[in-house]
């Protein structure tokens, strides 16, 4: 009998539709899986009744012969970031416990459109802020990976901790996930999965509770490549909903794919060489060199020279919009509402947000209303801004001397829960090499490399040009191909 | 530039959050912290730099002029919007008293 939680998306797609088992067949095996995982705490709610009717409609639609959806059969994991109809979304929060959305957000209507189905809804940092998943108001989210001969609870990185976790322990064949600053490739590299970011507008932000709205992109966090192609394919479109969505033609990302990097060249940017990053991840990005070399691609040196900068600005403009975004959470309108006997409006607003929002969304929307405020804005924020520009010129002066960048998704592996949380800024530190992409809206992605001497995995990054998502895939997957990452955790849950 | 506890107590009455003096002597330090790490942006010069307004060059669009274009979302959904306030009364949102 097929053990079903080792298949990923295109395994589980493919022997659907050919009829080596039903949809069914899959879906039980995975709410089974997650039924049995609670303890890694990965999962808010689970929604097994969701993922079978979903499975049904697939197995229906096979019998009477009709075309399935990119995604027919595929169970999924969703964020509790994404607005799901009748099914509580709280991003992780206090203040939107109980919130049950009268509508889908768009992504996830794409995804069931394409046959998807839902295990449940995944815990994730506070409104996902946070890098480590130690914000949740439903609790950490333990990583499956422990240290060679330690059982300390690892964390999944975040904010799409839920998310990482459920994929790297085979309680999902992939998930959905958010990147405002890494929240995609952070978790990913932490817990030995793939996941892209695409360029920014590619996925309909609408129905994604917002954080920073000019940074917020969705993207899948799935096993393989070519299962974040898939998954990507179904999740991205035009959505006149969105503001900020491409007005542009999804690509068959999936079929162009190809490991050959014949005639391309990789870019080093040679101020991801930073202090303090372990050795280990400086070996492993030599050996993706040596990878992308082998592939056939050109290996040249290049400079971002703002790169120091990138992370400072990201933690002015970002808090900058989550303060403004965040400033929805009133008591009025859905979500909690603390009424202290005979307090007015204002004492309202005040205790209702004292209550629902834990210390690291206070921490932000206080900088982000300090550096908004009369007589700081054009220090801080303007100034952050006009260093994001910066930024963005570096990659668009990069993109003359190559096609692609090749750098780590992290300065170190994961690490323990609890042994970050003294200092926020330390915590910060560990989106340095992801936020760069982030300021410039470029699509970018974590692979899994090699483990640690600890037994921990470590990730390589590839950022590509705006638009050029197959770039990034296409690398990655020559990454993936010479890798053979193949290791995965020691079940204890 | 830093912030004192009774800054950072104006910048939480800004931002509606209300602080026990305790939070108030916690939070003032750890926002100094960020403070000063985010201080280093201004060795850059950047008097020749237009700040960034959209990461990728993109068009406004102007949605077509027509009511409840989106069948989900357009109007008419009254009950659909209070579903999940705290305190709806006679079809609107139910508030604390704001006039004497």
């Amino acid at each position: 009998m097929t053990d079903f939680t080792s298949l990923g998306v295109k395994d589980i797609r493919d022997g659907v539709a050919k009829g080596d088992f039903t949809a069914r067949e899959v879906a039980t095996a995975f709410n089974a899986a997650v039924a049995q995982a609670a303890s890694l705490n990965a999962f808010i709610v689970t929604t097994p009744d969701h993922a079978l009717a979903a499975a049904d409609a697939t197995d229906a639609a096979r019998s009477k012969g009709e075309t399935l959806g990119k995604m027919a059969g595929v169970p999924i994991g969703m964020k509790d970031l994404f607005a799901t109809r009748g099914v509580q979304t709280t991003a992780a929060s206090h203040i939107l416990e109980g919130f049950i959305p009268e509508y889908e957000s768009t992504v996830s209507s794409n995804l069931w459109a394409a046959g998807a189905g839902m295990l449940g809804k995944l815990n994730l940092d506070q409104f996902a802020m946070g890098s480590s998943n130690e914000t949740s108001y439903f609790g950490n989210v333990s990583s499956p990976w422990q240290k060679e001969g330690s059982n300390a609870p690892m964390s999944p990185g975040g904010s799409s901790g839920g998310s990482s976790t459920a994929v790297a322990a085979r309680i999902a064949p992939a998930a959905t996930g958010t990147d405002t600053g890494g929240s995609i490739r952070q978790p990913a590299a932490f817990t030995g999965i793939c996941g892209i970011k695409p360029t920014y507008g590619r996925c309909s932000r609408w129905g994604v509770v917002a954080f920073a709205s000019s940074l917020d992109q969705a993207g899948p966090m799935a096993r393989s490549v070519e299962d974040c192609a898939i998954m990507l394919e179904a999740m991205a479109g035009f959505d006149p909903k969105d503001a900020t969505s491409l007005q542009m033609d999804v690509p068959n990302w999936e079929a162009a794919l190809s490991g050959d990097l014949s005639g391309k060249k990789v870019g080093i940017p040679k101020e991801y060489q930073m202090e303090g990053t372990d050795q280990a991840i400086l070996d492993s990005w030599e050996q993706g060199k040596a990878w992308l070399k082998d592939a056939g691609a050109e290996i040249v040196d290049i400079s971002l020279p703002h790169t120091k900068y990138a992370l400072p600005a990201y933690y002015i403009i970002a808090p900058a919009e989550a303060s403004s975004n965040l400033a929805r959470y009133d008591g009025v309108r859905y979500g909690l509402r603390d009424l202290p006997d005979g307090a007015g409006l204002q004492d309202m607003y005040a205790e209702t947000r004292a209550a629902g929002f834990g210390d690291e969304v206070k921490r932000r929307i206080l900088i982000g209303t300090y550096v908004l405020s009369a007589g700081f804005y054009d220090a801080y924020y303007n100034q952050a801004q006009k260093i994001r520009t910066l930024v963005s010129q570096d990659f668009e002066k990069a993109w003359a001397q190559c096609d692609v960048i090749l750098a780590p998704t992290t300065p170190t592996a994961s690490f323990p829960l609890g042994s970050l949380d003294a200092d926020p800024l330390t915590m910060y530190l560990n989106d340095v090499f992801a936020v760069p992409a982030s300021l410039a809206g470029l699509p970018a992605m974590s692979v899994p490399a090699s483990l640690t001497k600890d037994g921990l995995p470590l990730g390589l990054q590839l950022v590509g040009k705006p638009f050029d998502e197959q770039g990034v895939l296409n690398a990655g997957l020559a990454i993936q191909q010479r890798a053979g990452f193949a290791a995965k955790p020691e079940k204890w849950w | 530039m830093s912030v004192d506890k009774q800054t950072v107590a104006k910048i939480a009455s800004l931002a509606r959050i209300k602080m026990s003096d305790e939070e108030l002597e916690r939070m003032a330090p750890e926002l100094n912290n960020i403070l000063e790490w985010v201080e280093q942006l201004s060795e850059v010069d950047t008097s020749q730099v237009a700040p960034m307004t959209a990461v990728i060059p993109n068009i406004l669009r102007l949605r077509d002029d027509v009511v409840d274009a989106d069948p989900l979302t357009g109007g008419g959904k009254r009950d659909d919007v209070l579903a999940n306030a705290p305190a709806a009364e006679h079809g609107f949102f139910g508030v604390p008293k704001v006039i004497e």
